[in-house]
């Protein structure tokens, strides 16, 4: 990359070897000066819901109860996402040493990473830097054991309940909430589930502090993130990025000068059209409507030769396929929304039944019990809204 | 649970216990939310999305079934965002449901239909789903049909035959579009691990589960000149009939319904309660038999814990799950099968009709009977025993379909020879019954007294508790009993299969010592049988109890060995319990199943 404007950071993805100094110096700290350290470094889930890490492990600290977990989200399937394959390529190290420090934190002894099962090829290496990291545990007379667990392929499991549900043998169906994960995880546990990459920007904020990542980014959107660049663009890849960048610098740096629209946030994310690309704000406080926030770091480029018909029907295939099929708005919703887009395309309903499918897609946003099932409205929305014409005709 | 929550419904002031749901709370102030895939028997799911509640300063909606209350929380049930949503779930449900009302079983029954009325008002719907999806229907087992074009989906099924049964016969298969309610390798559910106890088809909201129905059959063989047409009816259709004919729960309606089987042209109505109190003959002096085994010849072969084998639900199951007990299992037929053996060989003799020429229906509040009746070893008279069974729900359907006012209907009696009986049979309908049935006898023979219970209540053995044990100590004994001087009788009582399993593997594992175990494989017994009347919930089977014992405090005779038409059978045709003929008629064998 030789474009300039946009600033790229490499936090995540240097490599200094010093896993056991930084380990060293963490837990000889205070618990309550390494969460307020999180807290206050603006740090959020990087997985797709934002939530706030240091909160989410306090949570966990103050359940009472013998048995705790630590489990590592590896069952990265949101198409177009791909920088947890990478980090935990290159330096899965950080993970484990952010897993750990969590479990002593909230009094876990277990930690496990949900692999995804197209990840299978990373199963032996990670094994081997577990190994190598227990070893390194022992040294530090710290009781933390981490395990690799393999998902089965379905995408609904990487919704956190759906996930615990997988672990323990069952359908991986999402659980009604509350309770929450901190409450009652994992074997209604106390369970901290965070994505792979929060868990590698904890080990930069253990390292370098949390001044140093609140300094990145701007207001609520603090810290940089990782992107996983895709569709028409020159210079596909992961990169990490601080947050606070407009649409328009990024399409600048990674488009191909013919840009019509960027999917921000995978299929379940939000599609923004070119007239907008100026006024959009990638982070968490960049909403463009609703509350799902587009943080799993997808990007995915359409230049003009593409059919916005054909990226959302892809979608919605997808979503048709990926449902658990449990509650009704998401089982049901996504095939009526696939089957209404095709017949308005074939002319077997009018142009208006898109209105009524636009209010379905509210529904579902509003009723679904999961996250998958609400985030359907993100795409559907925001691409039959922005080019409805491609829709029709 | 004892802190207080306080919050508003609509408006209205709530004050409801920590850990309540929103849909609690509402129902505590007489607000009626929706629900679907909600069932009080069961655990929530919260899947249906039907029940979605609004709160204030929330932006999405909440289940009120699933959500719990907080203090200050200010709800919504009736509001914009909520109605447009509730009003999109139940068309989406209606969008994959094969809308065929006009033909289906439960029009008029079905919880999809009664929300559609009140939600689908005019409007263009979803495009139908149902259309594009290829269904069949799995109509080849004799108890239960199970069609998937009706099914939305809400998983009562499923919860019911995993938590109330511990069977899953019936589970979710794939996923997204592909999802649905199946069975072990989607084989029929004939060939499955399935008890056909039918409590999914008493969860069932639509008609995707519904019980094979041969009201058609009956139909036919009334109206049949050359035919002679008999009817017997179980304990528990009594106390449960009324509720699908407008009558309030617990109504015991036992005159009536004889006088409704007349009018429906039965040739002779007669009474399971009979052989019911035969069972107690056959069956309780089987238990003595292998008591006297074990404890005076101390034959090492004898099997002891015996257990009742009137259930079929439970004889199914024990044959799947626990083969290495069915020598346990008392060999007394249920008495249905023993009234159908009767029927058309003893009575058939009495009243001068060629057995031939005997149609034998029986009303039960079961589903698992109709497999039962269809059992190839049911066949001691030579015939099929019993031809038709239909449950307390096809009964009512064929009331309707006669035109009779059912509730201003005069009481009748049974007829005679095979139509009197104890209070001991009444309580057969109930979990426990039997237990205190056989009691009330056994005891007697051994001692030449009453059971030492006032008013002849074995009061230990009732109740809904889900495994109950009670001991009773035989004293007194007669001479020809000495053996059984001051040994401790050991009981043990459980209803729905989760629980006969539970005693199953307390035997097995040598937890439990027991001599006599009841189990019945519906919750509350018979009484809460698949085929009674929908909807069920603990409180209904609770009314249908009380009026069961209530019958039994009514009759005149309340121990099976004093029913006159019993005591007149061993004399004029069985000669004595146990005998040839009962081994011809009233017994039978079990078959070792697969355990999937």
């Amino acid at each position: 990359m030789k474009k300039k404007n946009l600033q790229r950071l490499d936090l995540i993805f240097k490599n200094e070897h010093d896993t056991e100094l930084i380990l060293r110096k963490t837990f000889a700290r205070p618990n309550d000066d390494i969460i307020n350290d999180l807290i206050s470094s603006g740090l959020k889930g990087r997985g797709g819901a934002g939530f706030p890490t240091g909160l989410k492990w306090k949570l966990a600290a103050e359940a009472e109860e013998k048995d705790k977990y630590v489990i590592c989200n590896a069952d990265e399937g949101e198409p177009g996402t791909f920088k947890d394959r990478e980090i935990l390529s290159s330096v899965p190290h950080k993970v484990l040493a952010g897993m750990a420090v969590c479990g002593h934190i909230i009094g876990a002894k277990k930690g496990f990473i949900y692999l995804r099962s197209e990840y299978t090829f990373l199963k032996l290496p990670l094994l081997k830097t577990i190994e190598d990291f227990h070893l390194l545990l022992d040294q530090l007379e710290i009781d933390f054991r981490v395990e690799i667990f393999m998902g089965s392929g379905a995408y609904i499991c990487g919704e956190e309940s759906a996930l615990f549900e997988s672990m323990e043998g069952k359908r991986g169906e999402p659980r009604n909430k509350p309770p929450f994960p901190t409450d009652k995880g994992y074997r209604n546990r106390p369970t901290v589930i965070n994505n792979v990459e929060t868990l590698a920007h904890t080990y930069s904020i253990l390292k370098y502090g949390a001044d140093k990542f609140k300094d990145l980014g701007v207001q609520d959107s603090r810290g940089s993130k990782v992107f996983s660049v895709s569709g028409d663009t020159p210079t596909p890849g992961i990169y990490e990025l601080e947050f606070g960048m407009s649409l328009q610098k990024f399409v600048d740096d990674f488009g191909d000068g013919d840009s019509k629209a960027v999917q921000v946030g995978g299929a379940s994310g939000f599609c923004v059209p070119r007239k907008r690309f100026e006024k959009t704000v990638i982070g968490y406080q960049g909403k463009l409507r609703g509350t799902s926030l587009p943080t799993g770091g997808s990007m995915m480029i359409f230049n003009s030769s593409r059919s916005m018909y054909n990226v959302l029907h892809n979608y919605l295939d997808f979503f048709v396929e990926e449902s658990c099929g449990q509650c009704t708005p998401c089982r049901v919703g996504t095939q009526q929304l696939l089957l209404g887009i095709q017949a308005v395309k074939k002319g077997e309903q009018p142009s208006l039944y898109l209105n009524k499918l636009l209010e379905l897609a509210e529904a579902m946003r509003i009723t679904a019990k999961c996250g998958l099932g609400q985030s359907v409205a993100n795409s559907f929305s925001s691409i039959v809204e922005n080019f409805k014409e491609e829709m029709i005709y | 649970m004892s802190n207080k929550i306080n919050l508003k419904i609509d408006n209205i002031a709530v004050s409801i216990h920590e850990g309540a749901t929103i849909l609690e709370a509402a129902r505590k102030v007489n607000i009626r939310i929706p629900t679907l895939c909600y069932h009080e028997d069961l655990c929530v799911a919260g899947n249906c999305r039907v029940c979605m509640v609004e709160q204030s300063g929330s932006d999405r909606l909440l289940p009120s079934c699933a959500m719990p209350v907080a203090e200050g929380m200010e709800i919504h049930t009736n509001s914009m965002k909520v109605r447009s949503a509730r009003k999109q779930v139940i068309e989406l449900l209606v969008s994959e449901h094969r809308a065929d009302c006009t033909r289906c079983y439960k029009n008029g029954k079905c919880e999809l239909q009664e929300l559609s009325s009140e939600y689908i008002v005019g409007g263009n719907g979803f495009i139908d789903l149902v259309a594009l999806k290829g269904y069949t229907i799995d109509n080849f087992s004799p108890s239960i049909i199970k069609d998937d074009s009706k099914c939305i989906r809400c998983q009562r099924c499923v919860r019911t035959c995993d938590q109330l049964q511990d069977i899953s016969a019936l589970t979710v298969a794939y996923k997204g579009e592909h999802m649905k309610v199946s069975s072990f390798y989607e084989k029929p559910m004939y060939e499955v691990v399935c008890t056909n106890c039918g409590q999914c088809v008493n969860r069932c909201p639509t008609g995707a589960l519904t019980e094979k129905t041969y009201f058609d059959e009956v139909w036919s063989a009334l109206n049949s000149e050359s035919k002679h047409v008999v009817v017997q009816t179980a304990p528990a259709v009594r106390v449960a009939l009324g509720e699908a004919l407008g009558l309030p729960v617990g109504e015991i309606v036992t005159g009536r319904l004889v006088s409704a089987l007349r009018r429906l042209g039965f040739d002779s109505v007669l009474d399971t309660d009979f052989t019911a109190d035969l069972t107690i003959i056959e069956e309780g002096n089987e238990l003595l038999q292998r008591l006297k085994r074990a404890v005076k010849d101390k034959d090492p072969n004898v099997k002891l814990p015996m257990t009742t084998s009137c259930s079929p639900g439970w004889v199914k199951f024990i044959e799947h799950a626990f083969p290495e007990y069915l020598p346990n299992v008392s060999t007394a037929k249920s008495p249905q099968q023993m009234f159908g053996a009767l029927a058309k060989t003893f009575y058939a003799n009495k009243i001068g009709i060629e057995a031939s020429n005997m149609v034998s229906v029986s009303v039960m509040p079961c589903t698992a009977k109709k497999y039962e009746a269809d059992r190839p070893e049911m066949r001691s008279s030579g015939y099929k025993d019993v031809d038709y069974v239909l449950t307390t729900r096809e009964l009512a359907l064929m009331i309707k379909q006669a035109g009779i006012d059912f509730a201003s209907l005069p009481d009748d009696e049974y007829d005679s020879i095979m139509g009197e009986s104890s209070g001991a049979a009444v309580i057969f309908g109930a979990t426990g019954g039997v237990m205190e049935a056989a009691l009330r006898t056994a005891y007697e023979v051994v001692t030449g007294r009453e059971v030492p219970f006032e008013g002849l209540n074995i009061k230990p053995v009732r109740g809904m508790e889900n495994i109950r044990e009670a001991n009773i100590i035989i004293e007194n004994v007669l001479p020809e009993w000495d053996f059984l001087e001051g040994v401790e009788l050991k009981t043990c009582v459980a209803h729905g299969l989760r629980n006969a399993k539970k005693v199953m593997e307390a035997v097995r594992d040598g937890k439990a010592e027991y001599h006599f175990i009841e189990i019945m494989a519906c919750p509350g017994g018979c009484l809460g049988g698949g085929g009674q009347p929908i909807p069920t919930s603990a409180a209904i089977r609770q009314r249908r109890s009380e009026a069961i014992y209530e019958e039994d405090g009514l009759k005149p005779i309340r121990k099976s060995h004093e029913n006159p038409e019993v005591m007149h059978i061993y004399e004029t045709f069985l000669k004595e319990p146990l005998g040839k003929k009962s081994h011809e008629l009233l017994h039978t064998h079990y078959t070792e199943r697969n355990r999937y």
